[in-house]
């Protein structure tokens, strides 16, 4: 896990308020301490099905079977969890459907786990060489315009596109060990 | 040698009985013969074949389900494509769409490759794991008397349901979808939606 937002910062409450503004009715993800408010705030929604996955490929899929039927959805994920959606994201470049992903980097910034560093290093190359747009937020004040600006793109041009939001932001989880 | 399944029931069959009288049904199928399957038994806007994506074929009729829970929502796959994406069954039994079906159709084999064996003729039972996930009506066929009452529980919207048909492992003439992928998304929000779909 990484670290969760301190209860003090806002943007993970303007993220929500983001995506009832772009009238998005199902949220899917897995887990990761950044998005930990998040996801409560979508949970606690009843006009938001909040879908928790098995792996976040699972996600491309169900963002497809949604605007099939008319729905706007949002993936959430860590970046750990890009690499796990891959080849799926070739279901949004063929059949045109908005999918936009709100990453949390792991890997990235003061990152304490190796395990984590070739994943997160790659993120932003493997998501641009399967076709998905990202626009990175490195400061808390850019979370909000930066997955705006996302979602926008997704929603109005028909293809996957992703908010990376850096570690810089989120804090590295050092296990103990200062 | 010709390929062996356990199953003798003949997949073009099974399926024109799934797809007759469809009404406000609509299918997604996994890539390869599944796909072939449904069309074979008539194109039709609310069918979504896929072409790629092997593994994601039940969590599209998941957020489909969920979209439109008042229609009916027909998953068509075989066991290699569910094999892949194995875990949205417990995604589905957890999200809980009553209007949700997932039909697997069981030959045994990977048929778009040359019928190498998939784990199902090697005894892993996908029924079982889609009832231990906790889906709460579960189907294993081998009868063609079974599968009008598959049908009938598929619009009964009373899911969500998993079916495991074990099929033959004959390969059949392909019978081609559609291949642009937007055609066959934007064909589908507008059988579902009207005009207004590509106004959205």
């Amino acid at each position: 896990m990484d670290v969760a937002p301190s209860d003090t910062a806002s943007w993970p409450d303007a993220l929500f308020d983001l995506l009832k503004a772009h009238h998005v009715r199902q949220v899917a993800f897995v887990p990761d301490a950044g998005h930990s408010r998040l996801i409560r705030r979508c949970q606690a929604d009843p006009a938001i099905k909040a879908i928790s996955l098995t792996t976040e490929e699972e996600g491309i899929g169900l963002l497809l079977g949604a605007w099939l039927g008319g729905e706007r959805g949002v993936l959430l994920m860590q970046s750990s969890g890009v690499g796990n959606c891959i080849n799926m994201l070739s279901l949004s470049i063929l059949h045109r459907t908005p999918m936009p992903m709100l990453v949390t980097m792991r890997g990235d910034f003061g990152e304490f786990n190796p395990a984590q560093v070739p994943m997160g290093n790659a993120t932003q190359a493997v998501l641009e060489a399967m076709g998905t747009l990202v626009r990175r937020a490195d400061h808390a004040d850019d979370i909000v315009p930066t997955a705006d600006a996302t979602l926008r793109l997704a929603f109005n041009t028909f293809r996957p596109t992703a908010a990376l939001i850096g570690q810089r932001v989120l804090g590295a989880k050092t296990f103990g060990k200062e | 040698m010709a390929p062996k399944s356990s199953g003798t029931l003949r997949r073009r069959e099974v399926v024109s009985t799934l797809l007759s009288d469809r009404g406000e049904l609509l299918v997604i199928a996994g890539l390869g013969a599944p796909a072939w399957d449904i069309t074979a038994a008539g194109d039709h806007p609310r069918n979504l074949p896929l072409w790629g994506g092997m593994g994601s074929a039940a969590t599209i009729g998941l957020g489909l389900a969920l979209a439109q829970p008042s229609l009916p929502v027909l998953v068509i796959t075989g066991d290699g494509e569910m094999l892949m994406g194995i875990g949205a069954l417990a995604t589905i039994a957890v999200a809980r769409p009553p209007n949700l079906s997932v039909v697997v159709l069981d030959n045994e084999h990977y048929g778009e490759t040359g019928m190498q064996p998939t784990h199902t003729g090697a005894g892993v039972n996908l029924a079982g794991m889609a009832g231990a996930a906790g889906i709460p009506r579960v189907f294993s066929i081998r009868g063609a008397e079974e599968v009008a009452p598959l049908r009938r529980a598929i619009h009964e919207k009373s899911g969500p349901l998993f079916a495991q048909i074990k099929i033959d492992a004959e390969t059949l003439k392909l019978v081609l979808p559609p291949r642009e992928g937007a055609l066959l998304q934007a064909r589908m929000r507008e059988s579902i939606l009207g005009p207004e779909a590509h106004l959205a």
